[in-house]
Formats: C-alpha cells, sequence, structure tokens
C-alpha cells in the first residue's frame, strides 16, 4: 500500500517537473523605466551649414542627442544589460546596421554582442569617414564615400565604444558591445524589459553617456516579473 | 662508434635547449631584414633613450609628456600612425623600424639614424612587448602597393577628380594647404587639436617621403588621427593617380610631377595661384 502511494507520488512529482518544464517562455523578467531628476541641460541646435547637403534634410534644425528625455521624465538612449549573473554567449550572426544619414548617427546608440557583426551605411550625399574611439577593441579609421558599400565589422571585447566623424564634428554616437543577449535600449517612455532570465541572481546595469552607470541586483526564483527602476541625477551642463 | 652513441643525446638535448628560442619567435623578437632585434638588448636601450616621453610602462605618459603638443605613441595600446597595413591591425617590424629611422615629421618624434640598424631592431622587439595584442594577434597583412606606372597628365587630371570626388579637399582645402572646412575641428585620438598635412607648404610627410609612402599612407590610414584609410573605396590604379596629383599641391617641391603639371596652362595657373604671398602672420610685411 505505502510503496503503491509513494509510487503515484512519485509519478505526480514527476508530472509536475514536466508541467514546470513546459511552461511558456521560460525564466523571468526583469522590467522597469528609466527616469531623470532634476533639470537637464539644454540641448543644442546643430549649425549643419558646413554641409549644405544634409543641412537641407532637416526643416528646423536638429539639436545635440547628448541627453535625449520622453515623456514622464523618461531618459533615452540608456543600455540596460545584465552586467553580472548571466554566462557570456556566442554572438548572433545577424548584423545590425549603424546608419549616417542626414549627418547624424541613427541609432545614436547601437548595442550589439561581442563578436556580433555590424554593418556601418552612408546614407547621404557627403562623404563620411566612420572613426570609433575604443581604449579596449582596435581602433580603425575608414573613409565611406556616398554610395559606397556597407563597412561590416565586429568588436572581440566588451566596451562602450564613443563613435566619431572627423569630417562632421559635430556627429556623436555611441557602441554598446555587450557579453550576453539581455540588453535594452530605452526610447520613447523609457521602459524596458529583459525576459528569458533563468534562477538566478543578477546585476542589472543601466549605462548612459552623459550620466554615468547605477547598478541594482535582483534575483529571479521562477518566471515571475521583478520590476527594477533606475533614476539618474540630470547635470545642467 | 662511441660517438655515433652520444650523437642521439647531443641531438637530443640540443632540440631541447632551442625549444625555448622557438616558442619565443612571435614574441620578443624582431626581424627586419637581416637584422634580428631581441628584447634584452632593446631594454636598455629603452630605458636610456624612450623612456622620457613614451613613459617607464610605455603608455606615453613620459614625463615630457605633459609639455608636448602631439602626445607619444601609447604602445600599450598599440594603434600606430605609420604602416604598411591596413587600418586598424598591427605594423609589421618594418614599420616600426621605419617610423625610429625617419622619426615622425612635424612632431616631437626625432629621427634615431644615430643608433645603429641593430639597435633599432632591437628597440622595435622590445616596443612589442607592451601591447598584449601582439601576443594574440598577427600584423596586419601589408597592403599590396603595385609598380609606379608612367607619369602622365591623364594620370594627374584623374587624381585631380578623385581629390574631389574623395572629397579630401574637406580637410585639406582646395588647395591642400590644410585649410579645408571641417580642418579647424580636427582633433586627434587623445582629443588633442590636430591640422591636416599642407601640401603647400612642402614639408616631408608624417610617414615618409616617397610616392610609395604617399600610396601607403591614404591607403592604411594614418591611425588615432582623422586621416581614415582609403582602401575600401580606392582602386589600386587610381591610388597611383591621386599620389601623382598630390605631389603637384606640393608646391614649393620639386617633383617631376609638378614640373609636368606646371608646363599646361592649368597646371601653371594654379600653381601661381598656391604660392603663398606674404606671410600667414603678416611678420614678413616692409612697411
Amino acid at each position: 500500500m505505502q510503496a503503491r502511494v509513494g509510487y503515484l507520488v512519485g509519478i505526480a512529482a514527476l508530472a509536475a517537473c514536466a508541467v514546470i518544464v513546459h511552461a511558456g517562455p521560460s525564466g523571468g523578467t526583469v522590467s522597469g523605466k528609466v527616469t531623470y531628476e532634476g533639470t537637464p541641460a539644454k540641448m543644442k541646435p546643430i549649425d549643419m551649414s558646413k554641409e549644405p547637403s544634409c543641412a537641407k534634410q532637416h526643416a528646423t534644425p536638429v539639436v545635440t542627442e547628448t541627453v535625449v528625455t520622453g515623456p514622464g521624465n523618461a531618459l533615452d538612449n540608456v543600455v540596460v544589460y545584465v552586467s553580472a549573473g548571466a554566462p557570456d554567449e556566442s554572438a548572433p550572426s545577424q548584423a545590425v546596421k549603424f546608419e549616417q544619414k542626414g549627418c547624424q548617427y541613427v541609432p545614436h546608440l547601437l548595442a550589439f554582442q561581442v563578436n556580433q557583426p555590424f554593418e556601418i551605411l552612408n546614407d547621404d550625399q557627403t562623404s563620411h569617414n566612420i572613426h570609433p574611439l575604443p581604449k579596449v577593441n582596435r581602433e580603425w579609421n575608414r573613409s565611406q564615400p556616398p554610395g559606397s558599400a556597407p563597412i561590416s565589422e565586429k568588436y572581440d571585447k566588451p566596451e562602450f565604444i564613443p563613435v566619431k566623424c572627423n569630417i562632421h564634428p559635430w556627429m556623436h554616437g555611441s557602441f554598446a558591445v555587450l557579453k550576453n543577449s539581455h540588453y535594452a535600449v530605452t526610447e520613447g517612455e523609457g521602459g524596458f524589459s529583459l525576459a528569458g532570465l533563468p534562477a538566478g541572481k543578477y546585476t542589472i546595469t543601466a549605462w548612459h553617456e552623459s550620466y554615468g552607470d547605477q547598478s541594482q541586483d535582483v534575483v529571479i526564483s521562477g518566471s515571475e516579473t521583478k520590476t527594477v527602476n533606475f533614476v539618474f541625477k540630470a547635470k545642467p551642463y | 662508434m662511441r660517438k655515433m652513441k652520444h650523437a642521439p643525446w647531443v641531438a637530443g638535448i640540443a632540440i631541447l635547449l632551442a625549444a625555448p628560442l622557438v616558442v619565443s619567435a612571435q614574441q620578443g623578437e624582431a626581424h627586419i631584414g637581416k637584422y634580428s632585434g631581441s628584447v634584452g638588448p632593446g631594454r636598455q636601450l629603452y630605458y636610456r633613450y624612450c623612456w622620457g616621453c613614451h613613459g617607464f610602462r610605455g603608455d606615453g605618459n613620459g614625463e615630457n609628456a605633459p609639455y608636448l603638443n602631439i602626445l607619444p605613441r601609447n604602445f600599450v595600446a598599440a594603434t600606430f600612425k605609420c604602416r604598411s597595413t591596413p587600418t586598424g591591425t598591427l605594423p609589421t617590424d618594418q614599420d616600426l623600424f621605419n617610423s625610429l629611422e625617419r622619426g615622425l615629421v612635424n612632431s616631437n618624434m626625432p629621427s634615431w639614424i644615430a643608433l645603429t640598424d641593430q639597435n633599432r631592431a632591437d628597440l622595435v622587439a622590445f616596443i612589442k612587448t607592451f601591447s598584449p595584442r601582439w601576443k594574440t594577434e598577427k600584423a596586419g597583412d601589408p597592403i599590396p602597393v603595385p609598380p609606379e606606372p608612367k607619369l602622365t597628365l591623364e594620370s594627374i587630371k584623374h587624381g585631380q577628380q578623385l581629390f574631389q570626388k574623395l572629397e579630401c579637399w574637406k580637410c585639406h582645402g582646395q588647395e591642400g594647404r590644410g585649410d579645408g572646412p571641417s580642418a579647424s575641428t580636427l582633433t586627434d585620438s587623445n582629443d588633442q587639436p590636430i591640422r591636416p598635412y599642407n601640401f603647400a607648404a612642402g614639408s616631408r610627410f608624417k610617414c615618409g617621403t616617397t610616392n610609395n609612402d604617399i600610396y601607403k599612407i591614404f591607403m592604411s590610414g594614418v591611425d588615432g588621427t582623422p586621416m581614415p584609410s582609403f582602401a575600401d573605396v580606392v582602386k589600386p590604379d587610381e591610388a597611383w593617380d591621386l599620389v601623382h596629383y598630390l605631389r603637384t599641391l606640393q608646391v614649393v617641391h620639386k617633383s617631376p610631377e609638378l614640373a609636368l603639371w606646371e608646363s599646361t596652362k592649368e597646371g601653371a595657373d594654379q600653381v601661381a595661384l598656391s604660392k603663398v604671398k606674404g606671410t600667414p602672420t603678416g611678420s614678413g610685411v616692409n612697411q
């Protein structure tokens, strides 16, 4: 009798495990919002008169993108990523695109993984030179006249890399080279969601090119959603 | 017979003794022509002649560095201006040797021609020990430089078109005077202001003096500065046309290209316009 009960309990336990294993997308989610407090410096209009072919693409002059904000004090262009607790992942083969359009970088911040290919395109009528300034990865500098093929590159070490064009000094962008696939870049209302995290303890880091970085620890035990919010202090300059 | 008996042992010991030399051949040695440089003598030379600018750790933070307009090279980062290899890749031993021999014109890096060739080879070997990149990467594949074709007016004119199409004038200016629209905002990778090369002044280039050197400069890019590599966008035969045109911008430096260009009306007019009259600061004016 006891053996039979034990047998049934054993089968029930196995069935329960099977149910857990097959339940929906595995792992938990860390989501939240990135906002700022205080008053950010006003972004300055960019004078593109030295490059008429770009100036005429903007009905009103564009402003610098060092601090981009959204509704409800949202802070955009923040990379939120898992900096500890997740294993390094091999890179996807899908290339991500970085465009030079209207003498600006689109997107302003491009996030991708170590060894993931990225492609640089020149959609403008003028030459650009693409000059990322890494300190850990190799520094290179290539000219890309209009109509030339996309430049395909990759980086083999994690790093935040400023990108500039020497010909057009107002052009600034960033590459975020990350170790795993758990990352998001905030835009609009400043929300982010990192899904598919197996149970464990993680450090979530938020990085902004001007306001620095902040980290918070979070523990995922199953498939729950944990909320992690970041609030950056705005600088007046 | 006794000699034969010991031969295998002697051979074996010889192989064991040679093994460390084979293993360290990748790092800690330099080969330039018939010279082999090694780290030991290189270290002595470095800490006698070089570290005052380039620093104890080879990172460019020497005692003199704060007073220098163009900062000394950071060997730890291993980004070098004067190479025969593609942008972003390590230079060859010969490239480093050449930089030591020539110095870097218009900078504080002197020519070390006073040292011997063996000294310079040893220094190259030692300089390579500062960056871990030399352990994991090989030097880039040198850019193939085809033999220079015959100089013709067509070549110069085609080079002129390239100068416009590639927008070299944006930094270098229409007369190559280093006064293009983007020139005044240029900074190098240390965030220091930097000026483009002024062809009209006619000095030697940062990385050489010959037509071959000009070819390599714009095909490999001057890493660490705003000057990019044009290897993706200029075909090798076109590149020689650009070299010939660039020589005509050096209006105070005698060259066959300049002589040929001046023999045409268009060329003669342009050169006459380009030749500097007066002084940039007005200091030479006679009242």
